[in-house]
């Protein structure tokens, strides 16, 4: 790690350092400037899922009731895997600038696709599920049909908002996830090639911060949508 | 105009300007330069400006009579609408931030480039294909729904182009994220030595400013406009009143950043003006430091005021009131900065060089806009006024009178500096007044009306209304050469000008100790910064009152 606070930094990679940009002064610079660059990124993409989770929470208000009942047809079986994928991807995450951190190029790769793994079988999952709503008639649009528990209120047009939520917040997220997942390969060739040392590996942090975030919105997603009705 | 350009020719090293390294359209279209890629900004903006203001002219040639005979409701309808969309996402918006900011930042700051040049390229070709989206559906018949994109007549009942337009628009919002995203960490992280924060130009803080509402405010519209993408063509329900969706909450939404944006549009222009003060006031800008937190507080408070666009929606009356007040707030740090420029010019030197025409333009008319804006802030002339041309005249005044008269000073001051030439005296000062004059003929008898009751969005009106109507399209016909003559000119002065010289305006700051055009890395030497901004020497009559006071 670099040790350049305040002043004339004389890092490790100081000048001339082959992975320094002509308009930066030093490495430490350029590596302050992008990790800032990716927390501004970063805000940008909470107030980007924020207007789709304060519609939700407006209608959660609502829809009290309706939305706990429709919750229910989610499978919470797949949620949890997926939660539980995700976790453990990003582990795997920071294990990667770790092995980067201690110059291990090979465990790099490594881990690089190990997360890679557990975001495609994140994907796999949500796609399983996607495909269950689809043949339950659980899609909103013209085929939409909910079939209310007896016993119940029954708001159909509710829960169609709810679905609609539903995919339309799962979808922004799985669509992060390939993003995260074409990120993370791009990743993988100069990593193979050793370019992410102790000295520097910016990129890796990066898009490191990129996964977490993704990870996160689902640790929201996950209660918001499948735990609700179980209680 | 005194071309000092001693500096210039001590400068004139070796290397070549930006303008001459490298001339095939790669070297363009595939530049890093920030100056470069601000001049690609400047042409395409002005193309979306010139087609925004061909909408324009033609709502004001309908307009002319009270019967809709040039064109019927349906085209007038598509017309405002483009005409509304062009102007805000794919001009006003980037205008300054785009074009002056991405020249200006680095070179004001002493750095060599943006932070992430790439991003910054990248932030330009996402603008190219907004801009794509949104003519395609302007060739295919555009869209009826207002700039406003309107639930649920955009997702169920329009007739248009809606899911295409709106997906430029969210395009449109990502090139701006970028671009204040690359200021933000820029001017955090790029600063020459010795460039303290308190050193900072106003112009920069006001691009702060402005980058903060970018990146915290963008997202929100570019969501809530792809909630209505595919509510319209996937069927989500999100908006829609038939599954007890709520309208309304697409207008809390899209307010939530479309009332900051405006700060997007004005905060850069508000930043030109405080140099242009200072540059040809000869002083520092009275209050500096007042001047440069005014700005952060607009971008505050910008993001609290939201739900005045929904007084007349059945908004309760404690949250209508305190939105009312928290607009009204809003005049303060407005105020600050009008009150603290005019201090400015009290025993300056004050010269009348085109581009301070048009910041004492600037001033007047921004006042006018402010001023009328805490009238409709207030609840019950809020609700007289609602819809009506008085809030057209409104936000013209702000938006027009405001950021496009900033962004013309501007380009008279920088032009010089991002080309090296100078342009004619006299066409440039006459555009000014042509501006001026056209501009509040065409504006302010729109507060007539629209205080009369004439309603916005209509294509005909009642004939009683006719003589103020003809005011307003004379006005824009005046303004319309007024902008064509800039045009004329400018183009001229790059094959005809005078040699710009380093600083024409003996102005203060850094861009100006560069060469014009400045060389592809800005300067050809390190720079360290060891004064403050706008430190002009004391006008010698000022200093001989102030010794004879002390007397």
């Amino acid at each position: 790690m670099h040790s350049g606070g305040g002043g004339v930094s004389v890092s490790a990679g100081g000048h001339g350092h082959a992975r320094l940009q002509h308009h930066f002064d030093d490495l430490e610079q350029q590596r302050e400037a992008s990790t800032l660059g990716m927390w501004v990124f970063l805000c940008t993409e909470i107030l980007f899922f924020g207007g789709l989770f304060t519609t939700y929470v407006v209608y959660r208000q609502r829809f009290h009731g309706v939305f706990a009942q429709a919750s229910r047809d989610l499978n919470v079986v797949w949620g949890g895997t997926n939660t539980a994928v995700l976790i453990c991807s990003s582990l795997t995450m920071a294990l990667a600038i770790w092995s980067a951190q201690i110059n291990r190029r090979k465990l790099v790769v490594l881990f690089l696709l190990i997360t890679m793994a557990f975001g495609l079988t994140f994907l796999g999952i949500k796609t399983v599920e996607y495909k269950e709503k689809f043949d339950h008639h659980l899609v909103p649009g013209p085929h939409f049909h909910y079939v209310c528990p007896p016993g119940e209120p029954c708001h159909p047009e509710q829960a169609e908002v709810f679905f609609s939520l539903y995919f339309s917040m799962t979808g922004l997220h799985a669509l992060h996830m390939i993003v995260g997942v074409g990120l993370l390969s791009y990743l993988l060739v100069p990593s193979w090639q050793g370019r992410y040392t102790s000295d520097w590996h910016n990129p890796l942090e990066c898009i490191g911060l990129y996964w977490h975030f993704v990870d996160i919105v689902w640790i929201f997603l996950f209660p918001l949508l499948y735990l609700i009705g179980a209680h | 105009m005194n071309s000092s350009d001693t500096t210039s020719a001590e400068l004139a090293l070796d290397r070549p300007s930006y303008l001459h390294d490298g001339y095939g359209w790669k070297s363009w279209l595939l530049t890093k330069d920030h100056k470069r890629i601000a001049i690609l900004y400047l042409i395409s903006i002005t193309v979306f400006f010139a087609l925004g203001g061909i909408f324009a002219m033609l709502i004001r040639l309908e307009l002319l009579t009270p019967e809709g005979d040039l064109v019927q409701a349906a085209t007038y309808n598509r017309l405002f609408t483009m005409h509304g969309v062009i102007m805000v996402f794919l001009f006003l918006v980037p205008s300054i931030p785009a074009t002056l900011g991405n020249f200006l930042v680095p070179l004001m700051i002493g750095a060599k480039d943006l932070a992430f040049p790439r991003i910054n390229l990248l932030s330009w070709y996402i603008y190219v294909l907004a801009g794509i989206f949104i003519l395609w559906a302007l060739i295919h018949g555009g869209v009826d729904t207002g700039w406003t994109f309107y639930t649920p007549f955009s997702t169920h009942y329009s007739n248009g182009y809606v899911v295409s337009t709106a997906l430029g628009v969210f395009i449109a919002g990502f090139s701006s994220i970028l671009t204040g995203l690359n200021f933000v960490v820029t001017i955090h992280r790029m600063r020459a030595p010795g460039m303290t924060w308190f050193r900072l130009p106003l112009f920069i803080w006001s691009h702060y400013a402005t980058s903060l509402i970018m990146i915290l405010g963008t997202p929100v519209i570019a969501v809530t406009l792809m909630m209505v993408a595919v509510e319209r063509a996937l069927n989500l329900g999100l908006f829609d009143p038939r599954l007890g969706g709520d309208p309304i909450l697409f207008q809390h939404l899209f307010w939530f950043y479309s009332h900051p944006a405006v700060y997007i549009m004005v905060l850069p222009g508000m930043g030109v003006i405080s140099e242009l003060i200072a540059a040809f006031t000869r002083k520092r800008v009275f209050g500096y430091t007042v001047v440069a937190f005014s700005s952060i507080g607009i971008a505050v408070l910008g993001f609290l005021v939201w739900g005045h666009h929904l007084f007349v929606t059945g908004e309760s009356v404690y949250a209508a009131t305190v939105f009312s007040l928290l607009s009204m707030l809003v005049a303060v740090p407005s105020a600050i900065k009008v009150f603290n420029w005019t201090a400015t010019l009290y025993e300056g030197s004050v010269s009348y060089e085109t581009p301070m025409l048009y910041a004492l333009g600037f001033i007047g008319l921004f006042t006018i806009g402010g001023l009328t804006g805490v009238m409709i802030a207030t609840l019950g002339i809020d609700l007289h006024l609602h819809d009506t041309y008085f809030i057209i005249a409104h936000f013209h005044y702000v938006m027009v009178g405001g950021t496009i008269m900033a962004y013309m000073g501007g380009l008279h001051y920088w032009w010089p500096k991002m080309t090296g030439k100078l342009y004619p005296v006299f066409a440039s000062r006459l555009s000014a007044l042509l501006i001026f004059v056209g501009f509040n003929l065409t504006f302010f008898p729109q507060f007539i009306l629209g205080y009369l009751g004439m309603p916005r969005r209509y294509w005909e009106y009642p004939p009683e209304f006719q003589v103020w109507n003809v005011l307003s399209t004379a006005g824009a016909s005046v303004l319309g050469v007024g902008y064509l003559l800039p045009l004329c000119y400018f183009l001229y002065s790059l094959f005809y000008g005078k040699q710009a010289g380093a600083n024409p305006w003996g102005a203060k700051g850094l861009e100006w100790a560069t060469t014009s055009p400045p060389p592809t890395y800005n300067f050809d030497y390190p720079v360290v910064v060891d004064e403050e901004a706008y430190e002009y020497a004391p006008d010698a009559r000022a200093v001989a009152r102030q010794e004879a006071h002390s007397a």
